[in-house]
């Protein structure tokens, strides 16, 4: 099935898997998404191993972590989580417009927790809590910077993908596109829900 | 629908097509070249181990040069001839088996191979730049951190392998999906050949077991280049860590490593017995269970490291549990030799030299897998010889039969059959001598990894037989050389089915396969799929679908460009100029958004092409 056969009729229900093109995306999303989740899996087990190397006279997590500003940031991006799942329902049901609304509303909230955890970090440093202090707190700023780059890496990849929807229009060719940026997104928030219990709350108890 | 096919493409030729390519076929030959040519490098720096170690307190190298040699001799074979050679087998086979005209990820593809190629010789570069990494391929801390490896070596080891590492990646989750959405109509998962069995668990083995190495090499990529703690002690760093994430991606890679070759000997058998492979089922359930299995046994590599009885009885317990899938395979090859009509062509002697070579191989597995004994075999010559009995006898003859085999599909030429008799023989010969006898001197108490040893500890003789082995060894490679070359120049061309008794899809088509692989696309009546149509009386196979015009990839330089762009990055960050990083990483990045942006439109073969070419289904 030719990929341009869609282009300027109607879309069919889920476009993103109209064509073997795009089934194969799709499949190969998930399963990248498998390795993703092995290379987090690393980093975790890394940071689990290393977590109470803090070092004599550096801060611990428990006075580190300030709660209420990771809270508001997982607030942020769980939420960005439900307006792209908005985002794809738009697209099921043919709807460029509000589609691409909501997409940019999921990149206000990405950038809204970018923002925070740029904040966070810069206030660690001031408390003494340097990328080279401990191993905790090498483990920590790996672990949730490798987390923080994923998320800066979705912001720039959707925004660009808006930019595509303007100019070539929603079609089987570009929908896969917008449906694995989609995946990756929640990919994301998934692992922040884990960051945020392993690292944070287990940080402020255990 | 004429519209639609209205996109022309400049076909390219010479050098230009072969950086641009996205042919399954050709990436395969690309990844032969690059993998036989980093085969020979690492081969080089073995010849010059043995030469090394051929009498006691030889000065043919330094003490430092050893260690640069054996850690660059490690590494090489592993990442950059072992896993690329079967890189090769895969794509220049799996969709023809499968009756594919192409893999998923065409343009993926052709990136998986340069970052491959451009992570090799990133690493290879560091000979010249002062220093080779010199840490073992495993590449332990604190010998490979900062505070005692104070050159480039590792640095290269670590941004060499993980820009390679990218390409394994991406290479693993193409196949998976190629093999999971492609197949030609009727081949179902129970059909599918065994070849393309191995590849689909060795690439989903790749795709769970490469990122733990990704971070691995990150974290340790941090404490070299950013002075991160992560195995720092004095900072409360862990090195165990380090073996812990090495071995739990280093046990599934020596089964990335065997899988593939598990699955040339299942074919090259059951082709020249003539014979349907005996228990196909259980060979596909014990393929499986050695994959899933593969992950659980990654701390029998630590046995000394004092992880305490429990762990070393239950990592204990599970390595000696694969040897029973690995038995079934062992067993099903024998009977599905048993009774057939042998033919022993190169190709089949290098499969059944393959099945005695590697239970010797698997039998010291289980002898070092006994933790109480693996005390006193650790770190030893037992060791060195064990791993080479499974990787050179397993996995290097199973490259050698699937090249032999396989050779006229992807060249259409057949290789000299005299020349790949005296290749096996030399080689095998050279092979057990080798290696035969450092089980012996590992029990005497030869440790592995010395540069240098003492006179009269009763080392000597052995060292010298095991280092003519070597030569012996080289010598069948030369052969192997001399035959490519007499074949290129003069070797009888090659039938569709040119070994007569071919069973499986890539026999139905030319040698080589045209660029759209088929013409048609096959159905698949059942297992064996060509082989049960002779059975039935047919010439070809009964077509799918009815001629028409062909989709095709284009072809693209942005793969090339992107490797390169990952290369300058790390050497850049390497030697902590971050403007040259950040220019390597800008090319990266930009070749990827050109790539978003620009529709690939590919372009369409038709059936008039076809038809003029002559070319039947």
């Amino acid at each position: 099935m030719s990929a341009h056969t869609h282009a300027d009729g109607h879309l069919p229900h889920e476009p993103e898997k109209a064509t073997l093109e795009g089934r194969n995306k799709v499949l190969g999303f998930w399963l990248f998404l498998g390795g993703e989740t092995v290379l987090f899996g690393t980093l975790f087990s890394a940071f689990l191993a290393l977590r109470d190397k803090v070092g004599e006279g550096n801060p611990t997590a428990n006075e580190l972590f300030n709660l209420s500003t990771v809270a508001i940031a997982t607030f942020i991006l769980l939420t960005s989580s439900l307006t792209s799942v908005f985002a794809i329902q738009a697209m099921h049901a043919g709807k460029k417009a509000a589609m691409l609304w909501w997409l940019a509303i999921t990149v206000l909230f990405g950038l809204g927790f970018l923002g925070l955890e740029i904040y966070e970090f810069y206030e660690y440093v001031h408390e003494g809590h340097g990328f080279t202090t401990s191993a905790f707190s090498s483990s920590f700023y790996t672990l949730v910077g490798f987390h923080g780059g994923h998320v800066a890496f979705g912001v720039i990849w959707i925004s660009l993908l808006i930019g595509q929807v303007l100019k070539k229009g929603l079609n089987v060719v570009t929908a896969p596109k917008i449906y694995v940026a989609g995946m990756y997104w929640h990919f994301i928030d998934v692992v922040w829900v884990f960051i945020f219990t392993v690292v944070y709350l287990m940080g402020k108890v255990g | 629908m004429a519209h639609a096919h209205a996109h022309t493409v400049k076909r390219r030729t010479g050098l230009m097509d072969w950086l641009t390519t996205v042919d399954h076929k050709k990436i395969g030959i690309l990844y032969l070249l690059a993998g036989g040519l980093f085969f020979l490098v690492g081969g080089l720096e073995a010849i010059m181990i043995r030469i090394q170690l051929w009498k006691p307190l030889n000065d043919f190298v330094s003490a430092d040069t050893y260690n640069e040699l054996l850690t660059m001799h490690g590494t090489t074979m592993i990442f950059l001839a072992a896993m690329p050679m079967l890189f090769a087998l895969m794509n220049a086979v799996i969709p023809l088996q499968i009756g594919a005209r192409d893999v998923a990820f065409p343009f993926l593809n052709s990136l998986g191979f340069w970052t491959f190629f451009f992570g090799g010789v990133l690493l290879n570069v560091s000979w010249f730049t002062g220093g080779a990494p010199d840490a073992g391929w495993t590449s332990y801390v604190p010998l490979a951190s900062p505070a005692y490896n104070t050159d480039y070596g590792v640095d290269y080891y670590v941004i060499g392998l993980q820009i390679a590492g990218i390409g394994t990646l991406i290479g693993g989750i193409n196949f998976l999906v190629t093999i999971i959405n492609m197949r030609a109509p009727g081949m179902t998962f129970m059909r599918m050949p065994m070849f393309t069995w191995a590849i689909f668990v060795t690439s989903a083995l790749i795709l769970f077991a490469f990122p733990a190495l990704t971070v691995g090499l990150v974290a340790l990529m941090f404490d070299r280049l950013f002075e991160a703690n992560f195995f720092n002690v004095a900072n409360g760093g862990n090195t165990v860590l380090w073996e812990h994430i090495f071995w739990i991606f280093g046990h599934p890679e020596v089964y990335i490593l065997i899988l593939p070759a598990f699955g040339v000997i299942s074919e090259v058998i059951s082709t020249f017995s003539r014979k349907r492979l005996f228990g196909y089922s259980s060979m596909v359930f014990a393929t499986v269970l050695i994959g899933f299995l593969g992950f659980m046994v990654w701390a029998h590599h630590m046995f000394t490291a004092g992880l305490g009885p429990v762990a070393n009885a239950l990592f204990s317990i599970a390595t000696m549990l694969i040897a029973v899938p690995t038995g079934i395979k062992i067993f099903n090859w024998l009977f599905t030799m048993w009774g057939g009509s042998i033919k022993f062509t190169s190709a089949n002697l290098f499969a059944v030299g393959f099945v005695p070579t590697f239970v010797m191989g698997g039998v010291t597995g289980v002898m070092l897998a006994a933790a109480p004994a693996d005390f006193q075999y650790h770190d030893s010559y037992f060791v060195v010889a064990h791993f080479h009995y499974v990787i050179v006898g397993g996995l290097i003859l199973g490259i050698f039969s699937g090249l032999h085999y396989w050779w006229p599909k992807m060249f259409g030429k057949m290789l000299n059959e005299f020349l790949g008799k005296l290749t096996f023989w030399t080689f095998f010969i050279g092979f057990h001598m080798t290696f035969l006898i450092q089980h012996f001197l590992g029990l005497m108490g030869m440790p592995r990894r010395i540069y240098t040893y003492l006179d009269g500890l009763g080392f000597n003789e052995m060292n010298l037989i095991s280092t003519i082995g070597a030569f012996l060894m080289g010598l069948g490679t030369i052969f192997f050389i001399i035959n490519i070359i007499v074949t290129a120049v003069s070797g009888q061309k090659a039938s569709n089915d040119p070994w007569e008794d071919g069973r499986t899809l890539e026999w139905t088509i030319p040698s080589p396969a045209p660029e759209y692989n088929f013409k048609q696309t096959p159905l698949v009546r059942g297992y064996d799929a060509f082989w049960k149509e002779k059975m039935d009386g047919n010439k070809e196979m009964t077509p799918a679908e009815p001629i028409g015009p062909i989709h095709m990839p284009s072809p693209s330089i942005l793969p090339l460009f992107m490797a390169i762009g990952l290369f300058i990055a790390g050497l850049g960050f390497m030697y902590h100029k971050y403007y040259i990083g950040g220019a390597g990483l800008a090319i990266l990045f930009l070749c990827m958004l050109i790539r978003s942006l620009k529709d690939d439109h590919g372009f369409h073969i038709e059936p008039e092409e076809l038809q003029d070419k002559g070319v039947k289904a």
